[in-house]
């Protein structure tokens, strides 16, 4: 039972870190219906922001997480303005490897620049854990990770549901013709999207390489794939949908991880598995609507 | 048709004559195996992704499970002759034709998208498969395949595949294939059972690129599964996408340039990825069906042209 | 037997009703035109009927066949084929590739047959060139085979959809407003056409269209629609003066 609870927490907690990335997938095929394969590496550009400076500048966590999120929110319309926006008439199959191209840009550019290996990443000071009940306890991290979290999607949800620009979100994504005509700047709105996602990324890659503290240049691929999962699971391209989805799935990794034997090198594969079944039995998500092609 | 039998015929008579007399060696002669195997696998990826449109992101892990198989099979079977070879290939083409089936009916049954996030999550799980079992001797890798590919098989099989999948797009099936590629919707309304097409093509480009992985298994003699990896993928897309999503030509010219490309120039190796990066972006952007589009070389169309010039 | 009998078809987009208790009979041969304002769920009612969405409640039957809810290609098979509003074209095949394509389901050869050339695929193939040819030849358009389907002009588009809608055989063939964007002579062209190809194919012909005058002169039925309802059915004459319908397209 208290081995239960304890492994519930952890899978909270990776799960909300999982549900901020999915966020940012789900945010942008709600508007421009592409899967951005670059999000994950977004996560990584991210963590080595922080990285550089708290280590090189001795900078504190609070501003230096700050920065980078608006350096990966520039990231995010710096992408979408260079290599999707020149494509958002083209082919599906086109904008698809045009982002792949995106991700793979970044990872062998970073490879480059830091080399492929592993850098520590410095601790916050939250290494301690608190008892809950009988001899189950949780780190300060796990706790702190999943308020962080929570509080950066109810933000969200507030800036969605009661901005001008939130609206204008929701528009877009609903029909993009007809939002221009009511006055929307559709290329403004998509780039808000995109630098909204990217900058919750940013939040994602702090927690994410404090609790497993290392950065390197292919760190967001298996993120980005397991958030993408995630936004899947819940209905890509319903924000609700991305949070549970992402803590369901990192309830699920971890209970796998915990109580199957062997479960840890298996874990990957169940997820992926998972994925699989979901499109087999309900393709449109646990909270999305299935809504056929316009004919 | 008997023309292009000839230049075929007179190339590999050129590579052999060049391989008897020396000025191609040993190293030279492993590359040409290497370029016959990627050549494969790239008129298959061709058929996934530039033909019926699907982007597929783990063609090497439909590669793999055509190795791992053969070469398993080889191994416990004692194969040495060519029936026998052919045999186990066949065995691993069916192997990767059978994954292709479990992993297409769900993906292709929807959207597009979905087809590439789910062939990138079949190459991990092949990884992670290929890392944990016994059978495959996990990290340490499967050793002591028989080398059986040298370059008479690797060139003839290369032949036969690329001819097979010219016939296929050409025949009514094709032509189904390609209609998906180009409006799903009007395919349909014109009779045409698009699922059961596109899981077909899939299935299709799977065994091929099983085919593919029994020749690299019987030539490298080991396998170690982070051959198959992501990477390798993504090279393969990168060699449709520029030889043209559509035409068999391109992919073969950019497989046989790609493949040899890095072996010679040894420092273009360290920023092979970085530029293939920007290649696959670029190419989108400015040249989105590839240099060679739809275009296909036929020495018959330049005779017939050249006679009526004359 | 009707060779195309609805009764009560309905649907709900997410609780949105687009289209309720829809009723239509069409006899062999006949040529029906499906009128109604803009949004009264003329292209709704088509693709319920070619199978593209499926139905919430009501039938459908195609000859006494029950083809509600099913999958577009087979519809096609069993003889309904359609246009679509914004053309479909495929863009980057040839003229005649386009025609070819329509006619996968009148071929048998196999995937052996076809990868191996035998002698059926060869006996298959040059029949449907020659089939594909004629067919083209009847809409004046068999010189520009090989051209690019994407290249041609709009009109010649529209034609070449009908084209290739003819290939998979119809007993029924289901036109979406194809008179769209043409001029008053390139449409009165189009409607010669569709009276052609009624008496060469011998098939039902049922045509969307929301200018009705342009309808009334070839159609011997026609069915009104408005805000998703069959406001009236009749011959045209009936049609023209019944108060409902002028009272739907005054108030357009």
């Amino acid at each position: 039972m208290e081995m239960f609870v304890m492994q519930l927490i952890n899978g909270l907690s990776i799960g909300s870190i999982y549900a901020l990335v999915a966020l940012g997938y789900t945010m942008v095929y709600g508007i421009v219906k592409l899967i951005n394969f670059a999000h994950g590496d977004v996560i990584m550009v991210g963590a080595y922001i922080i990285f550089l400076l708290v280590m090189y500048t001795g900078m504190h966590f609070v501003p230096a997480v700050l920065i980078a999120m608006a350096g990966c929110a520039l990231l995010g319309v710096l992408m979408e303005k260079i290599a999707y926006k020149p494509l958002r008439n083209a082919s599906r199959l086109s904008a698809l490897i045009t982002a792949i191209g995106v991700s793979l840009f970044l990872q062998n550019l970073f490879m480059t620049i830091f080399s492929p290996a592993p850098r520590p990443f410095p601790t916050i000071g939250l290494q301690g854990s608190v008892r809950i009940f009988g001899n189950a306890t949780v780190s300060n991290l796990a706790i702190v990770t999943i308020v962080v979290s929570l509080v950066m999607m109810g933000l969200l949800q507030i800036f969605v549901k009661m901005t001008k620009m939130g609206k204008a979100m929701r528009a877009v994504s609903e029909d993009a013709g007809a939002a221009s005509l009511m006055g929307i700047n559709v290329n403004t709105t998509i780039a808000i999207t995109f630098a909204v996602g990217s900058a919750l990324a940013a939040v994602g890659s702090f927690l994410f390489a404090s609790t497993f503290p290392q950065v390197q240049p292919f760190m967001g691929l298996d993120m980005g794939l397991k958030a993408f999962v995630a936004a899947v699971l819940g209905g890509i391209g319903v924000i609700p949908g991305a949070m549970l989805g992402g803590l369901l799935l990192g309830i699920i990794e971890v209970m796998t991880r915990a109580f199957i034997p062997g479960g840890t090198q298996w874990s990957d594969a169940v997820v992926f598995s998972l994925l699989i079944i979901i499109l087999l039995l309900k393709p449109s998500g646990l909270m999305g609507k299935s809504v056929g092609e316009k004919v | 048709m008997k023309l292009n039998i000839a230049l075929i015929l007179v190339l590999f008579g050129v590579l052999t004559l060049l391989m008897e007399i020396g000025i191609l060696n040993n190293f030279h002669r492993g590359l040409l195996v290497l370029v016959c195997i990627n050549v494969i696998l790239a008129v298959s990826l061709n058929l996934s992704a530039g033909f019926l449109g699907q982007l597929v992101l783990g063609h090497a892990a439909f590669m793999a499970v055509g190795a791992y198989t053969s070469a398993i099979l080889s191994s416990r079977l004692g194969i040495s002759g060519l029936g026998g070879f052919v045999f186990v290939l066949l065995a691993g083409g069916f192997a990767a034709a059978l994954a292709g089936i479990v992993i297409g009916v769900p993906a292709l049954r929807l959207r597009g998208d979905y087809v590439a996030i789910v062939t990138l999550g079949f190459g991990l799980i092949v990884q992670s498969i290929l890392l944990n079992l016994g059978i495959t001797g996990g990290a340490d890798g499967l050793l002591g395949i028989p080398r059986l590919a040298n370059f008479n098989v690797a060139f003839f099989t290369m032949v036969i595949v690329v001819g097979m999948l010219v016939a296929l797009v050409r025949s009514r099936h094709g032509r189904a294939m390609i209609a998906i590629r180009e409006d799903e919707i009007a395919a349909e309304a014109s009779g045409v059972p698009t699922t059961w097409y596109k899981i077909l093509g899939f299935t299709i480009a799977a065994f091929f690129a099983g085919i593919a992985g029994g020749l690299f298994a019987h030539r490298m003699s080991v396998l170690v599964p982070e051959t198959f990896s992501f990477v390798y993928s993504i090279e393969l897309l990168v060699i449709v996408v520029l030889g043209g999503m559509g035409s068999f030509t391109g992919a073969v010219v950019a497989a046989v340039v790609l493949t040899l490309l890095p072996e010679l120039l040894r420092e273009f190796g360290d920023f092979r990825m970085l530029t293939y990066s920007v290649l696959l972006v670029a190419m989108m952007i400015f040249r989105p069906k590839g240099l060679m589009g739809s275009y296909e070389f036929s020495i018959m169309q330049i005779v017939s042209k050249i006679k009526k010039k004359g | 037997m009707p060779l195309l009998e609805v009764t009560g078809m309905g649907v709900d987009f997410g609780g949105l009703r687009a289209l309720s208790d829809f009723e239509i009979t069409i006899e062999e041969g006949e040529l029906v035109g499906l009128i109604g304002p803009n949004g009264a769920g003329k292209t709704t009612a088509f693709n319920l009927l070619t199978g593209v969405y499926e139905p919430t409640e009501g039938e459908i039957k195609l000859q006494g066949i029950s083809i509600g809810g099913k999958k577009p290609y087979y519809i096609n098979n069993l003889g309904i084929a359609r246009t679509f509003q914004n053309i479909r074209l495929f863009k980057g095949l040839s003229v005649i590739e386009n025609v070819k394509t329509a006619f996968h389901a009148s071929m048998s050869y196999g995937l052996i047959s076809g990868i191996f050339r035998l002698p059926k695929f060869w006996r298959e193939e040059k029949a449907i060139h020659d089939e594909a040819l004629e067919l083209l030849d009847v809409f004046g358009m068999a010189d520009m085979a090989d051209a690019n389907a994407g290249n041609l002009p709009y009109g010649k588009q529209r034609q070449l959809e009908i084209a290739r809608a003819l290939a998979t055989h119809p007993k029924l063939l289901l036109l979406d407003e194809p008179a769209a964007g043409m001029n008053p002579s390139e449409t009165q062209l189009l409607m010669d056409t569709i009276q052609l190809i009624r008496e060469r194919f011998k098939i039902a012909i049922l045509l969307i269209e929301h200018d009705m005058k342009l309808v009334m002169g070839i159609c011997q039925r026609m069915v009104v629609l408005d805000y998703g309802m069959v406001i009236a059915t009749g011959r045209p004459e009936e049609i023209k003066n019944n108060p409902r319908v002028i009272e739907a397209y005054l108030g357009e």
